[in-house]
């Protein structure tokens, strides 16, 4: 055990924990019961943007296992695609292990170096969720240490309500040990893509959101230039596709995967590096680069899945300040609540690296999972920016009173009004949740600035 | 919980009536704060002195604890008693303090006790209250408004300038101490401010007012600095004054 300040993918809000590195469940028994009063959360690679996955002046078991001697912890059942999996075991480890194989992750955010743990408490989506749905919906079954110490497995059908509580349950029912996830058959690692430019904000949604529109491709997903003004305004470049068959590619090996990261980013950049102006022009390029009539293309998987992943802890592109990621969705007829908030962050001058729209399939069982039916928006910004404190609250009322609601995942600043309106099952989830750890052992920052569980009882 | 865009969600401030104390709470207090305490000898003057804050934040609550900072040896209870109340302590802003200008401590030597009760020994008892509950947090951070007066004290008001001087050793080195453990202090060093403390004083050079050292010190906040002056100047016109023979330093007019 040691006393280590942790932060999660934002490098903001840093807080001082008690670390304890294991993945043995002993291990994590015996810090269970000896937890303080500040309680106990785990965490796996660290890649929630916000305070999700740390815990000021308490304990945190990190749980990684990306160096294994003794291999990757999983099991995969090469007929029905089953795949019984450590919970510390990463998805990049996941696809080295299974795409060769002819098998894909069923969900995969955009970067593939998160837990299994991470991606069943955060309930992950990626751009096949119109299709797919989120990550929960592919868990046959899990294991879960409870804060009493006992281990208990949780399927949709044996204890569905203590499993959908844990499924975006933030790791605050349990810890996840192991689970049984389903796979995607695949016959190539490639993906075709189709690439097209969408010159204002009204094209974007018309091509995304007429119906049907996006049903024919199982990923959808459209990059927004959120600097743009007037009448292009919104513009964005939309790829849609699927994986690729194999008569598509020509390579020898359909299959082939080789993931490799490219570069790292250095630890010294400056906090102005991603301005208004370098991600105007880079806004610039991006949109120039991308074909004017849709064009259909092969890619790998690094390439349209993870393309971030290229550039190792690109988290410190923002410098020293850090950034944070603000990501929301509100109903599929409130368009007009997407363009009030493109508008008002691109008149204050706030600029996106990253801004990404994604049309969402229907909300899951689970009753804090994220995604529901509607538009989510996504877009990171420098946590320096003078008046973001303001601007932010300005916006968090525009999604709330749309009906819509924020990503915990990626969260590092609501109010715990903006959870209580935008998740109306809260009340029974934390009902469940006390059930499941009737001593509130369970917490993190993110559950505290939140108020996602009331006062340790003492009993 | 302080967040990510660098709000705290549960700001204190002792000696709630003081104009440089409240100037800086102005600056920090933005949307996603819960909780402001103000703890002071006087918590009528504290409440009309916050009345624009009730207005520009209706969700905010607004806390008021009476307490006379010359009792040192309660200090330590008082910060138990907010941290039950309202939970983690994210910043701490210690403004409380006495300046006794003009007070004959030949003839009234007990004038000397409150001054040092409050200045130092309770605010040494108050700084260590909030180091405990900060460590045990895993964070926070607190701000000590120290003077310059302590940088070289002078005649004049050589007891008010010993105090600052002993509670500005004290802060940086208990800052050193808790290094590691996610608290920290921040010192803030202002020169001659203009508020109701110092009405009727001869203005020194570089003289500032409250709302341009709650601008450095909400910037201080923000960065890992340990220490601040307002203005920033006075950092190099102290170097200078406080390098000066003895003999120099009796000379000039201060």
């Amino acid at each position: 055990m040691s006393s280590q300040q942790l932060s999660g993918w934002g490098r903001t809000a840093w807080t001082v924990a008690d670390v304890v590195h294991t993945t043995d469940v002993a291990d994590m028994r015996d810090a269970v019961s000896h937890a303080g009063p500040r309680g106990i959360i785990s965490r796996g690679l660290g890649r929630s943007y916000g305070a999700a996955a740390q815990n000021a002046g308490g304990t945190v078991l990190e749980m990684t296992a990306e160096h294994d001697p003794m291999g990757i912890d999983a099991i995969l059942d090469p007929v029905t695609g089953l795949l019984d999996v450590a919970s510390s075991v990463s998805l990049d480890s996941i696809l080295r292990m299974c795409v060769p194989r002819g098998w894909f992750v069923p969900v995969t955010p955009g970067t593939r170096f998160v837990t299994v743990g991470g991606a069943i408490a955060s309930d992950i989506h990626g751009k096949n969720h119109h299709i797919d749905g989120s990550f929960g919906q592919h868990v046959r079954s899990l294991t879960l240490l409870l804060s009493s110490g006992e281990v208990v497995e949780l399927s949709p059908q044996n204890n569905p309500a203590w499993f959908w509580a844990t499924v975006g349950g933030m790791g605050l029912t349990g810890v996840v040990l192991r689970a049984t996830v389903a796979l995607l058959s695949i016959e190539t690692s490639r993906v075709r893509v189709e690439t097209e430019r969408l010159q204002n904000f009204d094209a974007v949604c018309e091509a995304m959101g007429s119906d049907g529109a996006d049903d024919d491709y199982r990923y959808s997903v459209c990059w927004v230039d959120l600097l743009a003004t007037g009448s292009s305004m919104g513009r964005g470049v939309l790829t849609r596709g699927d994986h690729a068959k194999t008569s598509e590619v020509k390579n020898e090996d359909p299959l082939a995967y080789d993931p490799r990261l490219n570069v790292s980013a250095p630890g010294w950049v400056p906090n102005g590096l991603l301005n208004k102006w370098s991600i105007k022009a880079f806004n610039e390029a991006w949109y120039r680069k991308a074909p004017a009539k849709r064009h259909v293309g092969i890619e790998s998987i690094p390439a349209f899945f993870h393309p971030l992943d290229g550039v190792n802890k690109w988290n410190r592109l923002y410098g020293k300040q850090g950034f944070i990621q603000y990501q929301f969705i509100v109903p599929l007829d409130r368009t007009d609540v997407l363009r009030a908030v493109i508008e008002t962050f691109s008149s204050a001058g706030v600029a996106s690296f990253l801004a990404v729209l994604k049309r969402m399939g229907p909300q899951n069982l689970a009753p804090m999972s994220f995604p529901t039916e509607g538009w989510t928006l996504t877009l990171d910004m420098a946590a320096g920016i003078k008046g973001l404190a303001e601007l932010l609250a300005k916006v968090d009322a525009m999604v709330l009173d749309a009906g819509g609601r924020h990503y915990l995942a990626k969260d590092s600043h609501v109010a715990p009004t903006a959870v209580r309106r935008g998740y109306p099952r809260l009340d029974e989830w934390k009902q469940t949740r006390d059930e499941m750890d009737p001593l509130r052992m369970w917490r993190s920052d993110l559950s505290r600035r939140l108020g996602l569980i009331d006062q340790r009882r003492s009993l | 919980m302080k967040n990510g865009v660098g709000v705290a969600q549960n700001i204190v401030l002792f000696g709630g009536t003081s104009e440089i104390g409240l100037a800086i709470l102005r600056r920090i207090v933005k949307p996603g704060v819960a909780h402001v305490v103000l703890v002071s000898r006087d918590i009528d003057t504290a409440h009309n002195m916050t009345q624009d804050f009730v207005d520009r934040f209706p969700d905010l609550e607004i806390h008021h604890v009476r307490f006379d900072a010359a009792d040192s040896s309660a200090m330590a209870h008082v910060v138990k008693e907010v941290a039950e109340s309202i939970g983690d302590i994210d910043i701490a802003v210690v403004a409380q303090g006495l300046l006794n200008e003009g007070a004959d401590y030949y003839a009234d030597p007990s004038a000397l006790i409150s001054m040092a009760d409050v200045n130092f020994t309770g605010t040494m008892v108050l700084l260590y209250a909030l180091a405990a509950q900060m460590r045990s947090q895993g964070y926070g951070k607190t701000v000590l408004l120290s003077s310059v007066a302590g940088e070289r004290v002078r005649k004049g008001n050589p007891a008010y300038g010993a105090t600052k001087a002993g509670i500005d050793g004290f802060a940086l080195a208990l800052d050193h101490e808790l290094e590691g453990t996610g608290a920290s202090v921040l010192v803030v060093r202002p020169g001659f401010v203009t508020t109701k403390m110092t009405a009727g004083m001869k203005k020194a050079p570089f003289s500032t007012d409250a709302e341009s050292v709650a601008a450095i010190t909400e910037k201080a906040i923000a960065s890992n600095k340990k220490v601040v002056w307002a203005p920033a100047p006075l950092q190099y016109m102290f170097l200078i004054l406080k390098n000066l023979p003895l003999i120099v330093w009796r000379k000039l007019p201060i």
